[in-house]
């Protein structure tokens, strides 16, 4: 298994499958029809049209990942809301249509994303049309009832109007976030919804406010309010990167050093990767929550640093067949050792009751489901290791099975068969 | 603050003299005091929530903010008066002294940012369209005056309660915390421009950005933090089966790190060494355990099993992507200047500067921890050793760099080291400048210097490194690459 191929892990980027290209296509189509309606009517206001479009391409070139793999590009989403939001620039009122803020917002999220395009980094074209419909929609709501003069004009009577709208947007862009990874990584929609509403929370509310700070600022600074008032979610922006940056690379980290195991001997090369796509995969099956999968993910990749306490490798490496006794030991040892990092201590945990069978008969509690999870996942990778053939899987799955009485789960055990059939995990 | 001395104390009461006459010389008409009390608010909310910038309690806090949004709306005196709600800030930090002592700090940074924004041509009161963008000049003229009075206070009372021996450039502040200040500090515009439209409301939507920009620096320092700790319990996991190596990881990330600051590298570079430290040996795990043990001489396989270790812990970490020069480090740290080492044998500059930074480190811990075939060697000691080899196995640059660091800072060996008890994690991004250094007579323990015993001194001393065991391979420095490798 290369690296590259294990980067890119649980996120088919390339790849467009069918829920994600209706929404790119639909973008388009609107972004088109949109851009020509702009053209035949004509723009209004070319300065603030060109002063937004820059903010957002700007916005655009300084995108950022946040956690989980999820695109975002505050200054651009917070520029375009802005642009849909303006009621005035300086004492003239502004009265551009709502094709107008979204053709000004695609050809600014465009010109943004070239030179991303330039030096080899595709746009992900299914987070860009999330970002843009969110924007569409608040344009939509919005710039009819302010060409009307229907919004009051003093800022209580502007500002619910204009907070509820961003909202709004945050929530349209979650939704459709959380469509788009139901459908590329089968998560449950609900699941997916909670952790995209989680992680957006921060930005979005960053987001918003510069929006209604650059709309309203509009009104005393004129177009200069737009370079101005991007500059504490510049601010914000530099920050958010640092975090991502860091958590990224505590996850390489990781996956990194739980390689020591193999490099000791004591387990298969590629199998703590293994076990840990696997279970992860399962783990999204059962509907677990992205916090929680990120525990399971760093349990799975050190789930065999216990061994390291061995004088000689268990040959293969495969826990399966040692004895429970000296499971539980291995288990615990890694599980000290993980705690000994004071910061991880449920990960701790689950690696300490990696070893116990899901019906124990000794100790009461059940252990956790991402312990149960790894036992069942480690069981399959010993047994089938990095072989792809299917028929050695399903035999795999078929032993499994007939332990699941007392010694691992059989939902675990039933995710793992329906994950087997519906995609190959370790194919070439 | 008992050991304050008199000079100190005179200060701090001359800064907050200064704050009180600026104040009580007036005047207050004009003062829409709905606007004091509002910004006043929006002060303790950053003030509440100030970030500790290092153990010595310096905290940085965004009170800039409200400060320089009073002086355009209100004046140096409102400004000075706002500032004042310095003193009401929710922390748990500061006593008493500490907080009249920033309160006047700001106090004074305000007044007098205020009359810079005055004397550069600014209007007081509440902007209209028409002041733009005439205002941002005075603006910009009052906000550096601002940083600059801020950061000349804080450093004179940071020099004077400093830890005796600091020198005088040391004293935790830099030019980067400058500009953070500056950079936040220029909010202020922002609120006082939308004064006009949005009220009171104004401070809350700027707010949000920064504080979401705060607890994104939070996190990352939790991350960050959090990201050490593991990758310390990590690196012990591996070392757990040999005693004698125990911690040598964590010692040898340390040294490291002393030669990176002496030699001035950049802060990122700097972090890069300190993960390189703790990862060098990670490759030993791939040396089977038997050859590692050895106790005769090895045999050429055997030490070619040994020599690969470098290039193991490469194939360990090479994923990790900010390690970039921190690789090349741990390739290279079994090299010798005189191009004797392994892997590859490079010789002099042909050694990345990782690689001969952690040499040193390494060696040096090698020779003060005990080992199996001898005890550990007293620090001056090892440190003539160093000298003897610089040159010839070590870079004579970074041997004079680690001596001078350990002479100033001491040395924690083998016995007195708790794992991943230093925690001294380098956030750049948390600067500004507020604060009182804590100077509450934390002199460092071991401020002793290169005198600090780990006295199991033995009397063998530089023919037990020669000695007879399986590290004698033919080479002739007693501190051979192998030195580091344990065997029973």
């Amino acid at each position: 298994m290369t690296a590259r191929r294990y980067e890119q892990r649980g996120f088919p980027r390339h790849a467009l499958d069918s829920g994600q290209s209706l929404l790119v296509i639909f973008a388009g189509l609107l972004v088109i029809a949109s851009v020509a309606q702009t053209a035949v009517v004509g723009v209004r206001d070319m300065h603030a049209a060109v002063a937004f479009g820059a903010l957002i391409a700007f916005g655009e070139l300084l995108r950022l990942n946040l956690p989980g793999d999820r695109e975002a590009a505050p200054i651009a989403t917070a520029g375009a809301l802005a642009y849909a939001l303006l009621l005035r620039i300086g004492d003239n009122p502004a009265r551009h249509s709502p094709q107008q803020v979204i053709a000004v917002a695609a050809i600014g999220m465009i010109i943004g994303a070239l030179p991303h395009l330039a030096v080899g980094r595709p746009a992900r074209l299914s987070a860009m049309s999330g970002r843009l419909l969110a924007v569409a929609c608040v344009a939509w709501v919005f710039r009819p009832l302010a060409n009307a003069s229907m919004i009051g004009s003093q800022w209580w009577s502007e500002l619910p109007v204009m907070l509820s709208l961003v909202i709004l947007a945050w929530l349209v862009e979650a939704v459709i976030a959380a469509l788009i990874r139901t459908d590329a990584l089968r998560a449950r929609f609900g699941v997916a919804l909670l952790d995209e509403l989680r992680v957006q929370l921060p930005v979005g509310a960053a987001v918003g406010a510069s929006a209604l700070l650059i709309a309203f600022a509009a009104e005393v600074m004129g177009l200069a309010a737009v370079a101005v008032f991007a500059a504490p979610l510049l601010v914000t922006q530099v920050a958010l990167r640092r975090y991502t940056g860091i958590r990224a690379t505590y996850l390489q980290t990781v996956r990194a050093l739980a390689r020591v195991t193999e490099i000791g001997g004591y387990v298969e090369p590629g199998h703590s990767a293994r076990v840990s796509r696997l279970a992860v995969a399962i783990g999204r099956e059962l509907g677990m929550p992205e916090p929680a999968l990120l525990e399971l993910e760093y349990a799975a990749l050190m789930h065999d640093i216990g061994q390291l306490s061995l004088r000689d490798p268990i040959p293969g490496g495969a826990t399966v067949l040692v004895v429970r006794e000296e499971q539980r030991r291995i288990a615990e040892y890694g599980a000290e050792v993980i705690q000994q990092a004071r910061v991880l201590d449920s990960v701790a945990d689950i690696v300490r009751r990696q070893s116990d069978p899901c019906r124990p008969a000794d100790r009461g509690q059940e252990p956790p489901l991402s312990s149960r999870i790894i036992r069942a996942a480690n069981a399959f990778d010993d047994l089938v290791g990095s072989s792809v053939e299917p028929s050695r899987a399903a035999a795999a799955v078929q032993r499994l099975r007939l332990d699941t009485a007392a010694e691992y789960d059989p939902q675990v055990v039933e995710a793992l068969s329906k994950l087997l059939g519906r995609h190959s995990l370790f194919g070439p | 603050m008992g050991k304050l001395s008199r000079i100190a104390w005179l200060y701090i009461g001359a800064v907050i003299a200064a704050a009180a006459i600026a104040i009580a010389r007036g005047p207050f008409t004009g003062i829409q005091w709905d606007i004091v009390v509002a910004l006043g608010l929006l002060l303790v909310a950053c003030e509440s929530s100030a970030t500790l910038l290092n153990s010595r309690s310096l905290a940085w806090s965004a009170n800039s903010i409200a400060s320089l949004a009073a002086v355009i709306l209100i004046g140096p005196v409102g400004a000075a008066l706002v500032a004042c709600f310095t003193l009401l800030g929710i922390r748990r930090g500061p006593s008493l002294p500490q907080r009249l002592f920033n309160t006047a700090m700001f106090a004074l940074s305000a007044y007098l940012a205020g009359r810079a924004f005055l004397l550069f041509g600014g209007h007081v009161g509440i902007p209209e369209a028409s002041s733009f963008p005439a205002i941002i000049a005075p603006f910009a003229g009052a906000a550096v005056v601002h940083v600059i009075v801020n950061f000349s206070l804080l450093r004179g009372v940071l020099w004077l309660t400093r830890e005796p021996g600091t020198p005088a450039g040391r004293v935790g502040l830099d030019f980067k915390l400058l500009l953070t200040d500056l950079g936040y500090g220029a909010f202020g515009v922002l609120i006082a421009a939308l004064w006009s439209v949005l009220g009171p409301f104004t401070p809350v939507l700027v707010l949000i950005p920064v504080f979401v920009a705060r607890w994104a620096v939070a996190q990352f320092a939790a991350q960050q933090r959090a990201y050490e700790a593991t990758v310390s319990a990590l690196c012990q996991a591996v070392e757990t089966k040999d005693f004698y190596t125990r911690g040598h990881s964590e010692r040898v990330s340390r040294g490291s790190v002393l030669i990176a600051k002496e030699i001035g590298m950049r802060a990122e570079r700097v972090e890069a060494i300190r993960y390189a430290g703790m990862l060098h040996d990670v490759g030993k795990l791939g040396v089977p355990t038997s050859v590692l043990q050895k106790n005769g001489s090895l045999t050429d396989d055997e030490y070619a099993a040994i020599q690969l270790h470098p290039m193991r812990g490469l194939d360990i970490v090479r994923e990790i992507g900010f390690l970039d020069e921190a690789l090349a480090g741990i390739m290279h740290h079994h090299e010798r200047i005189d191009g004797r080492g392994y892997p590859m044998g490079l010789a002099g500059d042909e050694i990345p500067e990782f690689a001969r930074v952690l040499a040193v480190a390494d060696a040096f811990d090698a020779m003060t921890s005990n080992r199996s075939y001898r005890g550990a060697r007293p620090v001056p000691e090892a440190v003539s050793e160093l000298r003897k080899w610089a040159g010839t196995q070590f870079d004579p640059a970074f041997v004079d760099a680690f001596v001078t660091a350990i002479e100033r800072e001491g040395w924690r060996g083998s016995e007195a080291a708790p794992p991943g008890s230093d925690h001294s994690v380098v956030t750049e991004f948390l600067v500004g400048g507020d604060g009182l250094a804590a100077a509450n007579g934390v002199v460092t323990a071991n401020s002793n210097g290169v005198a600090n015993g780990n006295g199991v001194a033995n009397g063998n001393g530089v023919a037990a490194a020669n000695g007879s065991t399986a590290g004698d391979l033919g080479d002739p420095g007693p501190l051979r690459a192998i030195e580091s490798l344990r065997r029973q």
